[in-house]
């Protein structure tokens, strides 16, 4: 469907940490067409500083007591000005969501398994996701990185759901020291060659990377969420590209908000 | 209520146009914009060729503003009158193309080829994108060059040509002369203002080209300042922009002396700008009783 530009009410603002927050919003026309790994572009200010939109995966997809598409909320990460405004919002505040945009997720049905890995602000596409596969009655990993504990956030909604959590922190105050593409790789070299498991990853670029590699390392599939700076969301500005590979092996220039954010690991060209 | 403008030999029925290179090639905005209601779609910069333009990033946000180096990524005017052209036709639009060349040969092909395509309506010739190593800028930044390039698209094409013209010279209005005289139908300005943001924290620039063009509401009073000079400078109609953002900021480049304008960054702002700019502009002609927009241009009071 045609993208809609909802002047959405802010339901609630839940500070996770200093630095993070969600935001839910009201917008049932966006939640309806929503599908996870999409995102929305949010105006953090209604004059002209900040200018531009800012770009958000769709977190979850929130329903009333009915079960009807309600609204949104996005994990948001204060960097700027503009997230510091979001990261300052309070119920009741209006905000312009447009959305949804992007190419999203394609969620794997049993007996394919999904699991997804999120490095810091990256866990933002997958709780959509998370009930997505849930849904569907696929199996689901969280494997799930950040500096610290404390900058874990979600473990029980993850859990709730049935997703089992493998988490790693650099200063090893939860789950294991380190990267999180190390649990990763250990899962994906316990498994058996022929077990199909589809890999969903969000998060820096390094780490995208990574989790390419092993995808093609253990033969399974991956579908990865690039972040870029985003002007428009709609291909109007040519600002947001990613490189990758066409059919004939020749790497180009595309919009990751028109072909993107979702691309095929194997697409994708690291610089 | 007449809405409509005349740009040289083209009727426009509103004198509201996207920026090139803030539109993509239009298509990218059909569900959610009426094409036929604009007064032109004018298309991203197109070489002969297609251009790879440069790594991210490739904006950076200012105060009120934004710095852009594209590097002019585009798909080449030969897929574009295959690709996109028809689509465009289809829905109505009335289509602009801006035409880029790294030499005087590569402007007239790629216009003659434009000439040859059914639904082009006129073509905005950019010599002044910041952006690019070879041509653009370097035609539009000398005023011999600026002749030449002119004078020899003039004989490559008989469709409008619209010269886009740099601010980053001492004196817009002489280019504006210039190209006149080599037989523009009409000049559009302000294309971006050539700027630059460096990170503190790493003392790296924070676009991967260095440098990239200012646009927004931040150079709106300079580029209203232009386009006043170079309306009173030439006789052919002046196409206005720079950081419009709201129905009274196209009606201050007409007033100004521009005879129609265009939108860019506002509109990656909110891209369902565009009827409410129209509406923006009949509620102030009914409120002035003004018939016809045209009747606005150059009426600036001194």
């Amino acid at each position: 469907m045609a993208p809609v530009d909802v002047d959405a009410e802010v339901l609630g603002n839940t500070r996770l940490s200093a630095n993070y927050n969600v935001l839910a919003f009201a917008a049932p026309a966006l939640a309806e067409a929503a599908l996870p790994g999409q995102f929305v572009m949010i105006r953090t200010a209604a004059g002209t500083d900040p200018l531009l939109r800012r770009p958000f995966s769709v977190f979850e997809i929130l329903r009333d007591a009915a079960g009807a598409p309600a609204g949104i909320s996005i994990l948001c990460k204060r960097i700027g000005p503009g997230t510091t405004r979001l990261y300052d919002a309070a119920a009741g505040d209006r905000l312009r969501v447009l959305g949804p945009l992007g190419k999203p997720f394609t969620p794997v049905t049993p007996p394919a398994e999904g699991w997804m890995i999120a490095g810091g602000v990256g866990l933002a596409p997958f709780a959509a996701l998370a009930e997505a596969l849930a849904e569907a009655g696929t199996s689901a990993r969280l494997f799930y990185g950040g500096r610290s504990a404390s900058d874990l956030f979600y473990l029980d909604w993850f859990e709730r759901r049935g997703v089992r959590l493998d988490l790693a922190t650099e200063d090893g105050t939860r789950g294991e020291r380190g990267r999180v593409t190390v649990p990763l790789e250990a899962a994906l070299a316990s498994r058996p060659a022929d077990a199909p498991v589809t890999l969903y990853a969000c998060g820096p670029e390094p780490m995208l990377k990574a989790v390419a590699d092993l995808a093609r390392q253990f033969n399974r599939p991956s579908q990865l969420s690039t972040e870029r700076i985003m002007g428009c969301g709609l291909g109007g500005c040519y600002s947001c590209v990613v490189k990758v590979r066409d059919d004939d092996g020749a790497a180009h220039f595309v919009r990751s908000c028109l072909n993107g954010p979702v691309f095929d690991g194997n697409a994708l060209v690291w610089e | 209520m007449d809405l409509s403008v005349r740009v040289g030999s083209l009727v426009l029925k509103t004198p509201l146009m996207s920026a090139s290179g803030c539109f993509g090639y239009g298509l990218e905005y059909k569900d959610i914009v009426d094409l036929a209601s604009l007064g032109a779609v004018v298309v991203k910069g197109l070489f002969l060729k297609e251009r790879e333009g440069h790594p991210p990033p490739r904006i950076v946000e200012t105060p009120s503003g934004m710095l852009n180096a594209i590097g002019l990524q585009g798909i080449g005017v030969h897929r574009f009158v295959r690709e996109k052209m028809p689509e465009l036709r289809q829905l109505g639009a009335v289509v602009i193309v801006n035409v880029c060349g790294v030499s005087i040969d590569e402007y007239c092909e790629v216009s003659r080829i434009l000439s040859d395509c059914e639904g082009v309506a006129a073509i905005e010739l950019n010599i002044s994108c910041p952006n690019i190593k070879e041509g653009g800028l370097q035609f539009g930044c000398h005023l011999d060059s600026t002749f030449a390039v002119v004078s020899a698209v003039r004989k490559a094409t008989t469709l409008p040509l619209i010269p886009k013209l740099t601010p980053n010279v001492t004196s817009v209005s002489s280019f504006a002369k210039a190209a006149e005289d080599a037989g523009a139908d009409a000049v559009s300005l302000v294309n971006t203002f050539l700027a630059m943001v460096i990170d503190v924290e790493t003392r790296r620039p924070k676009l991967s080209n260095g440098m990239g063009g200012l646009s927004g509401p931040a150079i709106r009073p300079i580029a209203v300042r232009m386009v006043y000079e170079c309306a009173r400078a030439v006789r052919i109609p002046v196409v206005g922009m720079g950081g419009i953002a709201n129905a009274q900021d196209v009606l201050e480049f007409m007033i100004a002396g521009a005879t129609a304008v265009q939108v860019g960054t506002a509109n990656f702002v909110d891209p369902f700008i565009w009827p409410a700019l129209q509406a923006g502009i009949e509620d102030y002609m009914r409120r002035h009783d003004v018939a016809r927009v045209a009747d606005l241009v150059g009426t600036v009071c001194l």
